[in-house]
């Protein structure tokens, strides 16, 4: 099979802090590669060596064939960045920022007037396409970020975390963007903390943490292997807690987490959840809470490497040297 | 939002490296968004207008009596000086531009652009001499009003801009590594007002440097600024200032000086710039 990007062994330091522990990767022509992982995993340093933002200190990196390092300016024709980091400039209008890019990739000044104007109403931004940016809300910047990396449609794309921060809307607005894309022929590399995000749209994802990967694999793959699944269960009566625990525990095939007054665990049966009914029924056990819900990326974590993935936001930005507090050492909590 | 048109997954053919008048081109296109940025927020540009203009009527009106016993004849001494020390505090908006760049995540968008490496700076600094020409001609025109009168001609004035635009340019150096260095455009901030005024003050811009310690003129007359500030009231006044403490005899060596600092400056500041921002991309 062509891979489109093609990555071994990547490598890269800040100062004491090794961002990137011998990274792996292949994202095949024409797919979603997800890639998973709390704040300061080595996400964003993956996608910055690969967008030729960054020389790695060891191993190699091939798109389309062509050297990140030693044939950068190749590369550069071939993508479209866009992310939390590779921003449109605030004090221009829309129609402006994508203007500049045209003009910058070389195309006729009416060209890239058309191009900017096209790429405005597909996004459906030509109501504010001379506003400018400052003025605009985290969706319609986010659309106008992927805008921008689209202006010289670049065969590959690379998405760094683009709806982080975004409202439920806007996140399925753009999950639909670049759905569209993905059907267009573009090969996407996606980095994302969310698991459902991956799932939705990536045909393979890869998780990674401390810069390396740890599970790779289709979404069922990795939902199999994980537990796609959460079911919580919050008995009314504390003294049942350990009662609760040993059924969902026998039910579910997994070791339960007994967290204050609730117990979870991870499950990929869907009949575990009215077996367990059934069986605190029988018991007469009441709850006060019973629900299944999407696993987070924590509980993936947890399942993966038997920690937790550090709460998002309050780790190490990847752009410092700062360390992440007590992540590599944070215990699994008491089960 | 419609079908979305954006792929061509056919590689197309791509050239190895980028031409220097693509380079040049590409320059001129980053150029032209600094400007349009002016356009959006004229208060940018009431920033380099209003304050030379205030320094002017401040020195002129408040100072100059005190200093040359008569307001006219200190507006003539004080004016070249005026616009050289203008010039330095405007190659700071390259060292702001770039860092709103840098930390807003703008470089990395361009970066990621087949276009020349250089191109982003070269672009800004560009941009920087229009804004530069501007507040000369803005500062100069107010001393025109107010009753500066030139002693050359027009050639020589136009040397003297000219020789200002090139004394910037090499400054920006100093402004891009600031610009680099700097943590937000807050410190750039601090940075003109800490380590400019001095060096500006410090100079014969307000005061003839007679007038000061023995120890102090050592260093006001090999200060750039008091060196380009000679050239210019040179260039400028040319023979009216016969007679006063401020002639300058001839053009040839302040202008001579000028260009040997503007090199010095390029020879230290280029490559620690070029360093500074290969380490922090």
């Amino acid at each position: 099979m062509d891979h489109a990007i093609w990555a071994e062994g990547l490598v890269k330091h800040f100062g004491e802090t090794k961002a990137l522990d011998g990274v792996d990767l292949a994202v095949r022509t024409g797919t979603v590669l997800g890639l998973l992982g709390p704040n300061g995993a080595g996400k964003t340093t993956t996608v910055r060596v690969l967008a030729t933002l960054l020389r790695p200190d060891a191993g190699r990196a091939t798109v389309n064939g062509f050297d990140v390092v030693s044939d950068a300016h190749r590369v550069r024709q071939l993508i479209g960045l866009t992310g939390q980091y590779a921003s449109v400039d605030e004090t221009l209008t829309g129609t402006e920022n994508l203007l500049l890019i045209g003009r910058l990739l070389g195309m006729p000044r009416a060209q890239a007037r058309q191009r900017a104007k096209e790429l405005l109403a597909q996004f459906e931004l030509t109501e504010a396409a001379s506003r400018a940016t400052k003025t605009y809300s985290g969706g319609m910047r986010r659309r106008l970020d992927l805008a921008a990396s689209l202006v010289g449609q670049p065969p590959l794309l690379y998405l760094d975390e683009p709806t982080t921060g975004l409202d439920p809307r806007a996140r399925v607005e753009l999950w639909e963007l670049i759905r569209r894309l993905v059907a267009g022929g573009t090969t996407v590399l996606l980095t994302t903390q969310y698991l459902d995000e991956a799932d939705v749209l990536a045909d393979e994802i890869m998780v990674i943490d401390h810069g390396r990967v740890i599970a790779a694999g289709t979404p069922d793959e990795l939902k199999a292997k994980t537990g796609s699944q959460t079911l919580a269960v919050r008995p009314a009566d504390d003294s049942q807690l350990p009662l609760v625990a040993s059924v969902v525990g026998e039910l579910a095939c997994a070791t339960p987490d007994v967290k204050g007054h609730l117990v979870t665990a991870q499950v990929t049966d869907p009949r575990v959840l009215p077996a367990v009914v059934r069986r605190l029924d029988d018991a007469g056990v009441v709850v006060t809470e019973l629900a299944l819900r999407t696993s987070s990326l924590n509980e993936v974590f947890l399942t993966l490497t038997g920690h937790p993935a550090g709460e998002p936001g309050g780790e190490r930005d990847e752009q410092t040297d700062r360390p992440r507090a007590g992540e590599r050492h944070t215990e699994r909590s008491p089960a | 939002m419609t079908a979305i048109t954006t792929t061509a997954p056919a590689t197309p053919e791509l050239s190895p490296r980028v031409s220097p008048l693509d380079g040049v081109r590409q320059s001129l296109t980053l150029a032209w968004r600094t400007i349009v940025q002016v356009r959006h927020n004229p208060w940018e540009l009431g920033d380099f207008s209003f304050q030379p203009i205030m320094f002017v009527l401040l020195f002129t009106f408040v100072f100059g009596g005190a200093i040359a016993g008569d307001w006219q004849d200190y507006l003539q001494f004080m004016l070249p000086g005026m616009i050289t020390m203008n010039m330095l505090f405007v190659t700071m908006y390259v060292a702001q531009g770039l860092n709103l760049d840098l930390t807003k995540g703008v470089f990395d968008r361009l970066r990621s652009l087949p276009i020349a490496r250089w191109a982003p700076l070269a672009g800004r600094i560009a941009a920087d001499q229009v804004k530069q020409a501007w507040s000369i001609v803005l500062v100069l025109g107010v001393g025109l009003i107010l009753g500066f009168r030139i002693g050359t001609d027009l050639a020589q004035l136009l040397g003297a801009v000219l020789l200002l635009l090139v004394f910037a340019l090499a400054f920006s150096w100093v402004s891009v590594l600031v610009g680099v260095v700097a943590r937000d455009p807050e410190r750039v901030q601090i940075f003109g007002f800490t380590a400019l005024f001095p060096v500006t003050f410090v100079s014969n811009v307000f005061v003839p440097a007679e007038s000061m310690p023995g120890w102090l003129q050592a260093f006001v007359n090999i200060n750039p600024v008091s060196i380009l500030s000679d050239a210019c009231r040179a260039l400028m006044l040319g023979d009216k200032t016969v007679g006063t403490p401020w002639h300058v005899a001839s053009a040839g060596p302040p202008v001579l000086q000028s260009l040997l600092w503007a090199a010095v400056i390029v020879a230290i500041f280029a490559p620690l710039s070029v360093w500074a921002f290969k380490r922090k991309i």
